[in-house]
């Protein structure tokens, strides 16, 4: 023996999967990044600032909460870029930057620190902070701009820098000067429920059409939630289910009345779904864990999008399932926890 | 055979991948390990009461001899694996570091291999009741890890029905491959002992159960069973923990073992591969059980191998002879997933330890590894071979609701097999946890 032996004790098992916490979230990260270049070449410098600001907003508003109640720093987990990056992706591009701070500050101390922190909380923390907005601010999270504006990189949108607690310019005049044809203010989805005119499923999976920063391009956010999922940092079957959910109610709708209801593959591919489907309900806290449950969670989203996009007041309906879905996942967990190993099938 | 078997291979639900490291070993013929100069041969290394102490400190003893005898019927003899002089029986540290009995055999320098105390019998002239009394005085126990008494395993109460013996052949932990080497090497030892433990269980029917990653082993074990009708050999998936032997009983039977009860509660006894193989080639010879074969292996060894090793060697001994380069390192008696780490070098092995396996510092996990929030990403869940929550009983665990976690999660069906620790992105100790919370249970429950 060439150096004096040393005796470590550790308790079994002694090894230890590769995957911890911080390396799935820096990979969700990574996931997210395209998705948000992507927003970066639709919008311009208003998404690129929107990302930036809305991101800082959490980190810092994480730290202070983290500061104040005395615990240690809890940012190199990763999780609050995830909540910043989402959360940007579902504003609209010309967004107010205050408004985005809010929202940051929201889905962070009452998404996530209210609750006790990574892991405690109920509701994914970007949609509450989404929800928050959506409520208090109804006109400027539906102030929707053309995607591919010629002077996206040299000018923002102006309703950018409006000033903390002041009301935005109205878009309408500047969408004149600068939208390309025919362009009216209107993502799809409220194109379809307002007005009943429908975008090509094409436009829509490509994703050069209006609508949140990072929403808009469905072959985008599937490749990247691909990745995840090929990586087992993502439970695909929750996006599967979400998706099918979402097909098979809206093709039942549309079966009884294709005049009336927007055809499945549309309201698989626009607005919210994708991202949602594939970035805010796999969130692992939000979710159930038994496998029956993830197939409740998936249908139960599909479902109640396509119902609130349907029938209720609003044109988009992902963040309000996911919501409910968050909600019901004890419940849903409760109520298939497998039969332990051993045990008789109860009768 | 081929592709399509191999992806409809029976298995239990659950469980997990983990590195198998097997390759290191795997193709390395049994070699014998020399005598220690001082055997520490503890009186317990077995479930049950002690074995008794019948030699006295400067006794002389021939190899093979008896020096401890089975104190009650859940109780095994012990043999002198060495010819010496009884040193001294005195207090030592044990594998789960608390102070037990042992004697103390000081070895002749000329101590030769050769069993000099024998009893031999002639097998086919036994009654299944003497051969269960032979299993005993041959001191065997299991040598899979579990320990337990074999003659008392294979007693069958008379309100119970054996209709299948299981054999479990499929050594999931990682690193290990004594029993893959066993099965290449002796397979005439290992259907002999087979037969015998047939005849004293009165079971009709043998099954052995070998994971898919032993394929050389099954082909092995095949030619020499082409005239046995009521033995076979199966496949099963390569999935930690297969060799747990609820699980194996779900691949190869699919029964399930019923909550808190034991195979025989559903007409099956288990035994591991070298358990049989030391009844098959001991039972007939008339020799004690004074030495097994273990892998020693890990980052930290320069000849890793199987080795025939005496009981009662200090792994310290076994360390000079394999080549181990010091450092901090952990020393792990068995597989790396449920085998203890022990605390010092002076430990011995005994007769259920199945493997010495030396991690070193890249291979040992960081101290300061973060113990992060549960994310509840499942993972556990899915992992869990006893279909527990894990995480739930985590989260019991940590605001001490212990009575809760063995009321309404199952507690007590968690067998630490460690797949849910093993797997946990926030690396929190659930295993340690559940073995913290079982504890505590049992001293409330006296």
């Amino acid at each position: 023996m060439s150096k004096k032996p040393q005796v470590e004790l550790r308790t079994t098992p002694h090894l230890h999967a590769p995957q911890d916490v911080v390396v799935i979230m820096r990979n969700v990260v990574f996931a997210i990044l395209p998705i948000a270049a992507w927003s970066i070449w639709l919008f311009g410098l208003s998404a690129l600032m929107l990302l930036v600001i809305v991101t800082a907003s959490c980190l810092i508003t994480e730290r202070l909460f983290t500061m104040a109640n005395g615990q240690v720093n809890t940012l190199g987990d990763w999780s609050a870029i995830i909540t910043g990056l989402l959360l940007a992706l579902t504003l609209p591009p010309a967004f107010p930057l205050w408004m985005g701070v809010v929202a940051g500050f929201i889905a962070i101390s009452m998404g996530k620190v209210m609750f006790g922190g990574l892991g405690m909380n109920i509701f994914n923390p970007a949609l509450v902070g989404r929800a928050f907005v959506q409520a208090a601010f109804p006109v400027a999270i539906t102030s929707w701009t053309p995607a591919l504006f010629e002077e996206r990189f040299s000018q923002f949108i102006p309703s950018t820098f409006t000033a903390p607690f002041m009301i935005p310019v109205t878009l309408d005049n500047w969408n004149l000067q600068y939208a390309v044809d025919g362009f009216t203010g209107a993502t799809p989805l409220g194109l379809q429920k307002f007005d009943g005119i429908s975008t090509p499923v094409l436009d829509l999976f490509v994703g050069n059409s209006a609508g949140s920063s990072g929403e808009t391009s469905a072959l985008i956010i599937m490749c990247c939630g691909l990745y995840l999922a090929i990586r087992n940092m993502l439970d695909w079957r929750i996006p599967f289910y979400i998706m099918l959910g979402t097909l098979l109610t809206a093709g039942g709708f549309y079966y009884i009345n294709p005049q009336q209801y927007p055809e499945p593959l549309f309201m698989l591919f626009s607005g919210g779904l994708m991202l949602g489907a594939w970035f805010m309900a796999t969130d692992m806290v939000g979710s159930p864990v038994t496998p029956l449950g993830v197939v409740i969670y998936g249908l139960f989203i599909g479902f109640l999008t396509v119902i609130i996009r349907l029938f209720g007041g609003l044109s988009e309906g992902v963040m309000y399932a996911i919501l409910l879905a968050n909600a019901a996942t004890p419940l849903i967990d409760q109520y298939t926890t497998p039969k332990v190993f051993g045990h008789r099938k109860q009768s | 055979m081929g592709f399509f078997s191999a992806i409809t291979r029976s298995s239990f639900s659950h469980g997990l991948h983990p590195p198998s490291h097997k390759a290191e070993t795997a193709g390395i013929p049994i070699k014998r390990m020399p005598f220690a100069p001082l055997l520490i041969i503890p009186l317990s290394q077995h479930i049950g009461a002690p074995s008794r102490c019948i030699v006295n400190k400067g006794d002389e003893v021939v190899r093979g001899q008896p020096i401890a005898d089975a104190s009650a019927a859940l109780s095994v003899p012990i043999h002198a694996p060495a010819t010496g002089r009884i040193k001294s029986i005195e207090q030592v540290t044990g594998a789960r570091g608390t102070m037990e009995t042992a004697i103390l055999l000081q070895v002749y320098d000329a101590s030769s291999q050769q069993v000099l105390w024998r009893n031999p019998v002639d097998p086919a002239s036994l009654s299944s009741e003497q051969i269960l009394q032979a299993i005993q005085d041959l001191g065997l126990v299991g040598l899979g890890g579990a320990a337990f008494p074999s003659h008392f395993k294979q007693r069958i109460p008379d309100d119970k029905m054996v209709d299948t013996l299981v054999i479990n052949g499929s050594e999931c932990e990682p690193y290990l491959t004594c029993d893959h080497r066993i099965m290449l090497e002796r397979p005439e030892h290992l259907i002999a002992g087979i037969k015998l433990a047939m005849r004293a269980t009165k079971t009709r029917r043998a099954i052995i159960g070998i994971e898919d990653n032993k394929m050389d082993a099954v082909n092995v074990l095949q030619k020499h069973l082409l005239n046995e009708e009521h033995i076979s050999v199966q496949a099963v998936k390569t999935k930690y923990p297969q060799g747990s032997e609820k699980m194996l009983i779900k691949s190869l039977l699919n029964r399930e073992v019923p909550a808190g009860g034991i195979p025989l509660d559903i007409g099956v006894v288990v035994n591991n591969v070298q358990t049989l193989s030391s009844l098959g080639q001991l039972l007939p010879v008339g020799e004690g059980l004074i030495e097994r074969v273990i892998t020693v292996t890990g980052p930290g060894i320069k000849h890793p191998g199987n080795y025939r090793v005496p009981v009662g060697t200090p792994i310290g001994f076994i360390l000079q002879q394999v080549g181990y380069s010091g450092g901090v390192n952990e020393f792990i008696l068995g597989g790396p997933m449920m085998g203890p780490a022990v605390s010092s070098l002076e430990t011995p092995i005994t007769k259920s330890c199945s493997g010495l396996l030396v991690l070193n510092e890249p291979g040992i996990q960081d101290e300061t590894r973060m113990i992060w929030p549960c994310i509840k990403c499942g993972r556990c869940v899915s992992a869990c071979p006893m279909h527990l929550n894990p995480a739930q009983l985590g989260l019991l665990a940590s605001a001490a609701e212990y009575q809760q976690m063995a009321d309404d999660y199952n507690l007590n069906h968690c067998f630490e097999c460690g797949c849910c620790s093993y797997i946990c992105p926030s690396n929190i100790p659930l295993v340690q946890y559940f073995r913290i919370a079982k504890a505590i249970n049992r001293e409330l429950a006296a």
